[in-house]
């Protein structure tokens, strides 16, 4: 039985089914608020949700009753007494040590817990960082959206954030340095290059847990590799993508020259090219990419899918893949991407996908 | 007297109206939260303002952070009603 944790506009979804053989809707929570992001943390079995509600502001909730109550978890705010506010929580990932968990958030915060989500402090080494005055976000704000943990070590991470680029800590968070060298912004001049603090608008981020120095970049035009665990990067866009824009991008964990993208046709046009909707496969660290399209939608759809609304369970010839889209479609496969099936149809807008 | 309905109402005891003492709204809203630890954060943000889409009216009259409160002054916390 595969569990699907669904983010949309107007709340929370969890689904319960087997691929190819449908899925039913089991559960839905904080019906009419936005969703951003949800997860369940296999460790604990605790369900987390970000929710931003669009009169109080954003929180986290967790819920160890499968999502029938739900408790606000303390401490996921900026400093009081600050010139900012906490805007958005736009995901959350389980940490390497037991009953850590991870926030990333706008304006490009960073929180953490040690009881599983109950109760979060913010990142000091991150939130103190002396360029972030310079820091500028992306047209969804200064979002901390991807975190990267290092399997089997708590020490190291990498987090991106929009648009002040990848940033990587090997103590635990308390000192930060960026991993941007080999990305090209085409929407900056050259001359801006030089300039680090210039935007560079990362859309997601995964680490192959396989040879975890190995991670795949979603960028705002351009699909890179780093070798170095994050530190540089290689352009791997061409090769067969119909587009190097888009914003989810998914790993499958057995294979760490394997990577999964869904194209849009551009920033200018945010949806799936040719109105066709195909996942772009590789299996050589993306020196070719091949399209996975049977069962997904193949005439006049125009689809949207965000960067957090792609996920996978299991790994090898037993991966599963998922992914939502802001039409509220959902889609899933059971055996790596080769053929789809639909999951549901008229769902919200789907924000985030979580499988296990 | 400040008076909370919705969500506000259950993370403040179950009730819809409340007596505290304040000479802003800001201080009221303050002293709701110390009363209330659960409100912390729904009704002001980390800067002390309040959030953008809640409205907040002292008898009737739109209202902000500094704007005075009497003795007697009814103090109500509405969510806005936004989009078209």
């Amino acid at each position: 039985m595969t569990e699907l944790v669904v983010g949309t506009k107007k709340g929370l979804f969890v689904l319960e089914g087997e691929p190819g053989e449908g899925f039913e809707i089991q559960t839905r929570a904080f019906a009419g608020q936005p969703v951003d992001f949800a997860t369940r943390d296999p460790r604990s079995g605790r369900l987390l949700a970000t929710v931003t509600s669009p009169f109080y502001g954003p929180k986290i909730f967790y819920s160890d009753d499968a999502g029938a109550d739900w408790e606000q978890a303390e401490g996921a705010a900026l400093p009081e007494g600050g010139d900012r506010a906490l805007e958005r929580i736009w995901v959350i990932a389980c940490g390497q040590d037991s009953g850590t968990v991870y926030a990333g958030g706008d304006p490009g915060v960073l929180f953490e817990s040690r009881d599983g989500g109950a109760s979060w402090e913010i990142n000091a080494g991150l939130w103190e960082q002396p360029s972030r005055p310079h820091w500028q976000p992306g047209g969804g704000g200064l979002c901390l959206h991807t975190i990267c943990t290092w399997p089997g070590d708590p020490d190291r991470l990498a987090v991106a954030v929009s648009a002040a680029g990848m940033w990587l800590t090997e103590d635990a968070g308390r000192t930060w340095r960026r991993g941007n060298e080999g990305i090209v912004p085409r929407y900056l001049p050259q001359e801006a290059l030089a300039d680090e603090n210039a935007g560079r608008c990362v859309h997601h981020v995964e680490r192959a847990p396989k040879r975890p120095e190995r991670m795949f970049m979603q960028f705002h035009g351009g699909v890179y590799r780093s070798d170095d665990a994050g530190a540089s990067w290689t352009d791997i866009g061409g090769g067969g993508l119909p587009s190097d824009f888009g914003f989810p991008l998914m790993i499958d964990p057995a294979d760490p020259d394997s990577a999964y993208v869904i194209p849009l046709v551009a920033d200018m046009d945010r949806v799936t090219p040719d109105g066709r909707v195909r996942v772009y496969e590789t299996r050589d660290g993306g020196a070719s990419w091949a399209a996975r399209g049977d069962g997904l939608p193949s005439e006049h759809a125009y689809l949207t899918v965000l960067r957090q609304a792609f996920a996978r369970a299991a790994e090898g010839d037993a991966l599963q893949l998922y992914f939502g889209a802001t039409s509220g479609d959902l889609f899933g496969s059971g055996d790596a991407g080769a053929t789809w099936t639909t999951v549901a149809t008229r769902l919200p807008p789907v924000f985030s996908v979580e499988a296990s | 007297m400040v008076c909370v309905r919705g969500p506000l109402r259950k993370l403040t005891g179950g009730r819809p109206e409340h007596e505290l003492q304040g000479a802003t709204v800001l201080a009221l809203l303050q002293a709701l939260e110390a009363a209330y630890p659960e409100v912390d954060g729904w009704i002001l943000d980390e800067r002390g303002l309040i959030r953008r889409h809640i409205n907040v009216f002292v008898n009737g009259g739109r209202a902000g952070e500094a704007s005075d409160v009497r003795s007697g002054d009814r103090v109500e916390v509405i969510p806005a009603i936004t989009g078209g």
